[in-house]
């Protein structure tokens, strides 16, 4: 009895062994597990030994099952596997081919610097006013220490809507308007779209966009306005940007600078964008001047302060090396997608 | 900030070093005096495209032996003999020459080589006036054809340019508008001194007068003391009209004016010296010679030296003798006191007139000149002598005339010192800096502001060329700018916690354009003004305009309107990348537009942000923009509020047309872009646009978000397909089957529509897919067959509508 089950292990043992799939392996396991498969044959045949042998034979024929399906089992892991190994090699593609992109757009990249200057300037506390585009000339000129007859009014630079009112040439007139609204401390920035009426050419546009800053608070030095601008110019063009403060003239301030900073194209030794001086004109600033505190009704024996303003679409276009400023507000498809 | 444009004052370093000594090249000067305020432009080169030309002897004139017109000179350089080929008529043994040696080079870029002229060598170039260009340098052409002759002695072999006095460097600077006094050499001496720490010098004066008295020949009347604040007057007899002496012209030629005559030039020579502008009259055509100054009469004219004729109103002022006007008092002189060759004895004038008044004069007549612009921008009153004086020591010194004793001079304003008293520590306070008071003083004196410590107190006496300087701040950036502007430490001021934040709008805004650039839009931003004509091009009949803001002064009539709305703007850019052959074109751009406010009593008219989005392109459609829409309204919370009713818009397509309306407001429209339009604007594929009231919906967005208890039951979906007539709208479909549905129903989604085979002609079919959801148990049929059929019933017996199995 024994040998025959022995053969009948070897038997199909040799069978699973060879069997090619899964199905084969199904056959194999009825033909000797199945109901009337060979072991359970035998199994039913053991009723004619006598007790005594019973225990012994139907421990040999559970050994003789176990193996059988024990080796069923790894033979139908390996063809399992051997079958994902080939799927997963058929199901190889390309993965050079190119990526089926979603469509992103794009802000302006007058609005990715503008975002960007304003992040800086939040981190110093500043926060972000606006005014209307068209404005008095009151906000505009008067209040600014631009008087009638003053020759920074001639109608050359400024649109007329009638005589009390304009297309704001600066973004200066928000000053007031904030200081109305406002008592110190104030530390604002005033982004927004100014007017002058010059003839478009690649370094003048009608329209173009400035930011304005307003500090006043008692105490506030022109060694603030220097080390506040030092750092916006920093964080902006490089920690190893250096400034430069040059007095100038506006009539809102006294006294007034204008800022360069060094030309990072040629590090200062002077190329075609700094037009080979090694700085770049960045911002007009200065102290405010008493007599605008005074308009917007602050005191100017208690309070100092500063301003500045500076001309976005020139800064964008140092950023990202534009050197025409008409390809700002042209909106050419091929130019917005670049940035 | 506006900067105003500064004037240029072109400062030849030759002539500034007669009031001030110094060494340091005009680089070093120009970028010293940048950081002392006075912002030099650049530095041009007098005489640098002249090099290697000498002065020449002739010594013989030969036959040239292959050509008649041509002769062959011997000229001596110095070190050697040439032999020179020339065609010029005027050559002549003994003369002196400039000539162009091998290697030379000469304005224009023309480079002189050796080389043989017809045969015969010829070892340079003999060079004529307008080869040398020396119009440029003022000097005079005698108008002989050929070789410039050189009518003093110098030694052969001299640099032309030495001979000549043609080298030279210019320093523009560009003048601030506060700093007229700068506009002139003297002004400049002052800053460069200040600036290098040394001091400048101003040559005395001392006119050789004769004994005649001016004040017996002349009289002076001022009739209007608010506009004439100083006249003098001085009076030249035996004039002789000739050219000024070369130095004169040269410096007048580097400073950018062009010379004239003797007389003209001393005066400009005077203004450019001082700053004072002057004029002189033909003292014989001046009636009774009595100066005038007054207003002119209604309907008054006069030619002015320009030969225009000016016709006068009562505001501006003149200068006129008893008879008539003879000049426009500071702008220009008149036509009938000329001085000519005939002229034999002048009045000179040097006054100051009222800046403002001279402006409305020369803006009113479109007069600008160099004299107007001075007054305009305010004149120092106490030059007004000076410069006289230098003008007739000049005239003495040059020969041009015989100068009579005296001046008359009036003046209406009293000439004392302006003196302003301020706290010396608040120099410090504003600047950031801890000066000591002497040094304080010592800078405002350097700067010719004589002054006085007094405790806290600092007296200062403004000189009288400082019209800008009035307070504590203008002192402080005096001291700033002389002590260095660079010098002054770095600080952040001193504050509270910073309490910057992004306001509500901001943040929106930020979202706003994130969510649409993320759809694949690229922002766009235009001009907000357009032409008034644009509103026919996008279809508005007249009467549909809105009332627009007009620019009154605009760069054309087509940039002459302010853009009450975004569509033109859209338009325009899609139809330029059209143009360029763009094959599509997503965009948007968040932008004011602008309309007439009657109600607003101050004049501003209504400022509103608009958003617009346009697009043409293969993928796009109404529904896709819709979408995009949609999703935006959904990043404001607005989506469940949001309404698409069917709309007519003038430039829009009429069956592809929605009204966007949030809770009964016009939040605005979409459509497609009617094909009349399309047409006007080159789109010949179709183009959507879309345009929202952005302020409005800042306003009404619903940002603030609370939790919903997740679903703890499975929601049930049925779904429902109904045929019915095309011309029912989905959205009305939609709310009968919300409304029907009631809370239990969650969720509509439609997801097919069909027309076509098996479905009747005229009619479609819906295919929607309805969530059923209850929060408190698990729904069973019995809760959702009832309400199912319902809906069924209802949208059958409200449209008609079959359902489909
Ligand atoms: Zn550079």
């Amino acid at each position: 009895m024994g040998d025959r089950l022995n053969l009948i292990q070897q038997e199909a043992l040799a069978s699973i062994e060879q069997a090619k799939d899964s199905n084969v392996l199904e056959e194999i396991r009825i033909k000797y597990l199945g109901k009337k498969g060979e072991l359970t044959q035998f199994l039913r045949g053991m009723g004619k030994l006598p007790p005594s042998e019973r225990p012994i034979m139907g421990q040999l024929v559970n050994k003789t099952r176990r193996s059988i399906e024990s080796a069923l089992t790894r033979k139908n892991e390996a063809i399992e596997r051997e079958s994902l190994i080939k799927r997963l090699k058929d199901e190889t593609i390309d993965v050079t081919l190119p990526g089926e992109k979603p469509q992103l757009g794009g802000l302006h990249p007058l609005t990715k610097v503008l975002n960007k200057i304003t992040d800086i300037f939040f981190g110093m506390g500043f926060n972000v006013a606006e005014g209307p585009e068209v404005e008095l000339d009151y906000y505009n000129f008067e209040a600014l220490n631009i008087p009638k007859n003053h020759p920074a009014r001639d109608t050359q630079d400024t649109f007329y809507i009638n005589e009390n009112v304009l297309l704001r040439t600066h973004t200066s007139p928000a000053q007031i308007r904030v200081m109305e609204q406002q008592q110190p401390p104030i530390k604002i920035i005033v982004p927004g779209r100014v007017y002058r009426s010059d003839a478009v050419d690649a370094t003048h546009s009608p329209i173009f966009y400035q930011i304005e800053g307003l500090v006043i608070d008692k105490n506030i030095t022109m060694g603030d306005l220097k080390g506040v601008l030092d750092i916006f110019i920093k964080r902006m063009f490089g920690e190893r940007t250096r400034t430069r403060f040059r007095p100038h003239h506006f009539p809102f301030t006294e006294p007034s600078a204008e800022m360069d900073a060094n030309c990072t194209a040629c590090e200062g030794r002077g190329c075609r964008i700094c037009s080979n001086t090694g700085w770049i004109e960045i911002l007009g600033a200065g102290m405010v001047h008493p007599k605008v505190l005074e308009y917007g009704n602050i005191d100017p024996n208690d309070y100092t302060g500063f301003a500045f303003g500076m001309g976005l679409d020139r800064i964008t276009n140092l950023v990202y090396g534009i050197d025409d400023i008409r390809l700002l507000y042209e909106n050419d498809i091929r130019f917005l997608r670049q940035f | 900030m506006v900067t105003e444009r500064g004037r240029i004052m072109l400062v030849p370093i030759k002539w500034l070093k007669e009031y001030v000594d110094f060494d340091i090249t005009a680089e070093k000067l120009s970028e010293a005096m940048t950081l002392t305020g006075s912002n030099a432009e650049g530095i041009s080169e007098l005489g640098k495209d002249i090099h290697n030309v000498l002065v020449g002897r002739i010594l013989d004139v030969a036959v040239h032996p292959n050509a008649d017109k041509l002769v062959v000179c011997k000229v001596d350089i110095g070190d050697k003999i040439l032999q020179v080929v020339t065609g010029a008529p005027n050559v002549k043994v003994g003369q002196l020459v400039p000539v162009a040696i091998d290697g030379a080079l000469l304005p224009g870029g023309t480079r002189i080589k050796s080389g043989k002229l017809r045969g015969e060598l010829s070892q340079g170039m003999l060079c004529s006036f307008q080869e040398l260009r020396l119009d440029e340098y003022g000097e005079i052409d005698n108008g002989v054809d050929g070789i410039y002759v050189v009518d003093q002695e110098y030694l052969p072999g001299t640099d032309i340019k030495d001979a000549l006095e043609l080298s030279d460097e210019v320093i523009e600077f560009e003048i601030t508008p506060n700093r007229p006094d700068c506009l002139s050499m003297l002004g400049i001496a002052r800053e460069a001194a200040v600036t290098m720490g040394t001091r400048y010098r101003f040559p005395e004066i001392l006119v050789k007068e004769i004994s005649e008295k001016a004040e017996d020949v002349v009289r002076v009347i001022i009739e209007e003391p608010e506009m004439c604040f100083r006249y003098c007057a001085r009076v030249v007899r035996d004039v002789k009209i000739e050219p000024s002496p070369r130095w004169m012209r040269r410096r007048l030629a580097a400073a950018g004016v062009r010379a004239i005559n003797n007389i003209v030039d001393i005066t400009n020579y005077c203004m450019l010296e001082l700053g004072q502008p002057m004029h002189a009259f033909d003292l014989d055509k001046v009636a009774d010679r009595t100066i005038i100054v007054r207003k002119a009469q209604k309907g008054e004219t006069l030619i002015t030296l320009d030969e225009q004729k000016r016709i006068l109103t009562e505001d501006m002022l003149v200068i006129a003798d008893p008879e008539k006007a003879i000049a426009m008092a500071g702008v220009m002189g008149g036509l009938n006191t000329e001085v000519t060759g005939e002229t034999r004895d002048i009045i000179l004038e040097s006054a100051m007139f009222e800046g403002g008044n001279v402006r409305l004069t020369s803006k009113a007549l479109g007069l600008r000149s160099e004299a107007s612009s001075r007054f305009e921008k305010g004149i120092d009153i106490v030059n007004v002598e000076r410069a006289i004086d230098r003008a007739a020591e000049l005239i003495v010194k040059l020969g041009a005339g015989t100068v009579l004793e005296g001046k008359v001079d009036v003046s209406t304003l009293p000439l004392e010192n302006r003196i302003i008293k301020v706290e010396w520590k608040r120099i410090n306070s504003l600047l950031g800096l801890e000066l000591e008071p002497c040094y304080i003083s010592s800078i405002l004196e350097s700067l010719s502001f004589k002054n006085e410590i007094k405790g806290d107190w600092l007296e200062v006496i403004v000189p009288s060329f400082r019209l800008d300087v009035e307070g504590v701040v203008d002192l402080a950036e005096e001291v700033a700018r002389i002590y260095g502007y660079d010098k002054i430490p770095m600080t952040l001021m001193e504050g509270s916690a910073s309490k910057a934040m992004r306001t509500r709008e901001q943040t929106l805004t930020d979202k706003a354009k994130n969510v649409l650039v993320a759809m694949g839009l690229f922002e766009s931003i235009t001009y907000s003004f357009v032409s008034p004509r644009v509103y026919e091009k996008i279809g508005f009949d007249i009467q549909d305009y809105p009332k627009s803001v007009i620019i009154s002064n605009p760069l054309g009539e087509d940039q002459s309107a302010m853009r009450t709305t975004m569509i033109p703007s859209l338009l325009e850019v899609l139809s330029k990348n059209r143009n360029r052959s763009a094959d599509e074109c997503k965009i948007f751009e968040i932008g004011n537009v602008f309309t007439v406010d009657p109600e607003n009593a101050n004049g501003l008219p209504l400022e509103k942000l608009s958003l617009g989005i346009g697009k043409y392109g293969n993928r796009v459609d109404f529904y896709k923009l819709k979408g995009q829409v949609e999703v935006l309204l959904d990043a404001f919370g607005l989506l469940k509020e949001a309404e698409f009713i069917v709309s007519a818009h003038p430039s829009l397509h009429p069956g592809r047309t929605a009204m966007v309306k949030v809770e009964d407001q016009k939040l605005g429209i979409i459509g497609e872009v009617h094909p009349d339009i399309c047409r006007n604007y080159g789109l010949d594929s179709g183009a959507l646009i879309a345009e929202l009231d952005f302020t409005l919906l800042l306003d009404i967005a619903k940002t603030e978000k609370y939790y919903t208890h997740l679903p703890k039951y499975p929601s049930v979906a049925r779904d429902l397909a109904i045929v019915a007539d095309k011309d029912i709208l989905a959205a009305d479909i939609e709310t009968v089957i919300h409304q029907v549905g009631g809370s239990l129903l969650n969720e509509v989604k439609l997801f097919d529509i069909y027309e076509g085979k098996q479905i009747p002609q005229g009619k479609r079919s819906l295919a929607y897919s309805l969530s059923y959801l209850s929060m408190d148990r698990t729904l069973q049929d019995k809760d959702i067959n009832p309400i199912h059929n319902k809906i069924i019933d209802a949208l059958q017996t409200r449209f008609n509508a079959q359902l489909r199995k």
